[in-house]
């Protein structure tokens, strides 16, 4: 009631005196809503990102608070460089998330473009699919370390069942060579949904016309899919890309409870060796240092991010 | 030829749609067997858990749920034959191992934990997010776009990176495994998520509303608080399970800054162990009791979801 007057009177007043109303001190209400929030960040983002910008010039260690901090200057950052550990980590990373993404892409996308067929009970079905990216990847990446026990796990059980391997001898996530899928798998079975759901807004925002109109000119259905669904989709399969880029970039639950980094050092990604040097040898200094390369690495990747989530919006 | 005829020409065939569903049903009941396995061996004695093959059809027990609700002691037969009757059930399968329930395991309060934590951060996100969504929706804030990015980037920050100052600065001010310390710092992270989400749903409120209630004498406080909340009621439930989601879910932060009074449920779960290593049906039976809130929080957003995943890129 009071909206539909409220509606008519808002037609009915002329631009300039709305304005006036409006004008009363609404800069300071805007700063008085915004800054508990930028000062929260502050305190809890932005002063412990310079603490640790601080700690990377020094030899700190977090487990003997009282020895006398000695500045090195960029001694951390050139370690790091040269640092074999550090480079090997990298790449577990990079191969990590490299098949992370592309099968989750393949597979989400092909998922996408089959639910948008819209058959009966396909409402109820994209539901049940999506559940495993709600639940905390902690909690479930441990489960899976008894799902790909060998012999009584039932990962394991099936895949000698099918392939006829002897059951003691699947060994996910003790095998050298099985570790790394091992994480892949887990996390490819938790997060293609999240592509899936994506790369399906991203179908349903083609118009029907334009493949009307390829239907007129003949095109074949092979053709409407490279030259029409596939194109007009990209910008959303781009967004799921990234997002999954950026939070595979980070990984950390999920493969601390899996394998722990191990067997030796084949599953430590960037963020476990972050762990190892933080928090197990307290070489406190040196790890911000790879901290903030880290930092600096991700907050690259977000800026690209933005700008391509920016494109998205504007359609 | 009429439009709709041209229309069922780029419609899915009958045939088409059949073998699409197929594929997708195939897909999600092979999704959900490690659900319905966690499921399942929270109800199997801890010998059935471990059997092999795998046991599909099971004597169900409530053993696993016992053992996570309480510690236990090893006893002698003849001692246990000296007690009294057993008092529930719980004593009847513990006794059945030569054991007695020696009291209440660390389960319940790191639940407790998870709730408090969960919901405090929550709350404070979701009322910060509230207000400087509505400030970047409504006013000219300078530097407006910078401030957004800035807070939508702390969100991308490695959780272990931020954890090492984090651990040093709550060491200094006593914070360290308190509820209030994790709260600060939950509040922290989604109240980017709970900002981007908010200004989404604000921004298409239209501004007529409050206009239209200043010009009849609100003030722009009380235009806020009685035309804009209300309208805005579905966006901030649907940014609060989000956030609540999150909270609930986290474990790196709570692995790293928390290790006793106010550890969350997700690292206290992976620590179960019975005797001679993991006990597979107390860790199945937290881990059910930890992600049935989700399962109903999924259902419930499951048409606010592609939002809440995408920051509010993606609308549908």
């Amino acid at each position: 009631m009071l909206n539909r007057t409220a509606d008519n009177v808002a037609r009915a007043t002329p631009e300039p005196l709305a304005k006036k109303i409006r004008g009363i001190s609404d800069k300071g209400l805007a700063w008085l809503f915004i800054s508990p929030t930028i000062l929260l960040l502050l305190a809890i983002n932005i002063f412990p990102l310079f603490w640790a910008i601080y700690l990377s010039f020094t030899n700190y260690r977090a487990n003997r608070p009282n020895e006398a901090v000695k500045n090195l200057g960029l001694a951390n950052y050139q370690r790091i460089l040269g640092d074999q550990d550090i480079w090997i980590a990298m790449q577990t990373t990079a191969h990590f998330v490299f098949w992370t993404i592309l099968l989750q892409t393949v597979i989400g996308f092909t998922l996408a473009w089959l639910i948008d067929r819209k058959f009966r009970g396909h409402a109820f079905w994209t539901t049940v699919i999506l559940v495993p990216m709600m639940l905390s990847p902690a909690v479930v990446g441990n489960f899976w370390r008894f799902l790909y026990e060998p012999q009584i796990g039932l990962f394991s059980y099936v895949i000698s069942f099918v392939t006829g391997i002897p059951p003691t001898n699947v060994q996910m996530l003790s095998n050298v060579e099985m570790a790394p899928w091992a994480i892949i798998i887990v996390d490819t079975w938790m997060w293609t949904p999240y592509v899936m759901l994506i790369c399906l807004a991203g179908l349903r925002s083609i118009p029907e016309y334009i493949y009307e109109a390829a239907e007129v000119d003949r095109a074949s259905n092979w053709r409407q899919f490279w030259s029409i669904t596939l194109p007009m989709a990209l910008p959303f399969i781009m967004l799921a890309v990234l997002f999954r880029g950026i939070e595979n970039f980070k990984m950390f639950d999920m493969v601390n409870l899996l394998t722990g980094g191990g067997p030796g050092s084949t599953t430590e990604v960037a963020s476990i060796t972050l762990k190892r040097q933080a928090f197990e040898s307290w070489r406190t200094g040196y790890s911000s240092a790879f901290a903030i390369i880290l930092f600096v690495a991700v907050f690259g990747l977000a800026n690209i991010y933005v700008k391509a989530l920016n494109k998205v919006k504007q359609r | 030829m009429s439009l709709t005829t041209a229309h069922s020409v780029v419609a899915p065939s009958a045939n088409s749609k059949r073998i699409a569903g197929v594929i997708i049903v195939a897909y999600a009941l092979i999704s959900i067997v490690p659900l319905l396995w966690i499921f399942a061996t929270s109800f199997k004695t801890p010998p059935d858990s471990i059997a092999y093959p795998p046991k599909i059809v099971f004597q169900p027990s409530l053993e696993g749920y016992c053992n996570l609700f309480t510690t236990r002691t090893r006893q002698t037969p003849e001692y246990i034959n000296s007690l009294g009757p057993a008092t529930g059930v719980c004593d009847e399968t513990v006794r059945k191992r030569n054991m007695v329930i020696a009291g209440p395991s660390n389960f319940v309060p790191r639940f407790v934990n998870s709730l408090i934590i969960a919901f405090g951060s929550t709350f404070c996100a979701v009322f910060l997010g509230t207000l400087s969504a509505y400030g970047f929706s409504r006013f000219k804030v300078p530097l407006a776009d910078d401030l957004l990015f800035f807070i939508l980037s702390t969100r991308f920050m490695p959780p272990i990176a931020v954890a090492i100052p984090i651990y040093l600065m709550y060491r200094e001010l006593g914070l360290s495994d308190t509820a209030l310390g994790m709260i600060l710092l939950y509040t922290a992270v989604n109240v980017s998520l709970a900002v981007w989400l908010l200004k989404g749903f604000i921004d298409e409120i239209p501004r007529e509303y409050e206009e239209a209630a200043m010009i009849d004498g609100y003030t722009r406080l009380q235009a806020f608080w009685r035309t804009v909340l209300p309208q805005a009621t579905t966006g901030i439930a649907a940014t609060a399970i989000f956030c609540l989601i999150f909270a609930w879910n986290e474990y790196a932060f709570a692995a790293l800054l928390t290790s006793g009074t106010a550890q969350t449920a997700p690292p206290f779960i992976p620590t179960i162990i019975g005797e001679g290593g993991q006990d597979w049906p107390a860790v199945a039976a937290g881990t059910t009791i930890f992600l049935v809130p989700i399962l109903v929080f999924t259902i419930l957003l499951r048409n606010q979801l592609l939002r809440g995943i995408t920051f509010g890129a993606v609308r549908k």
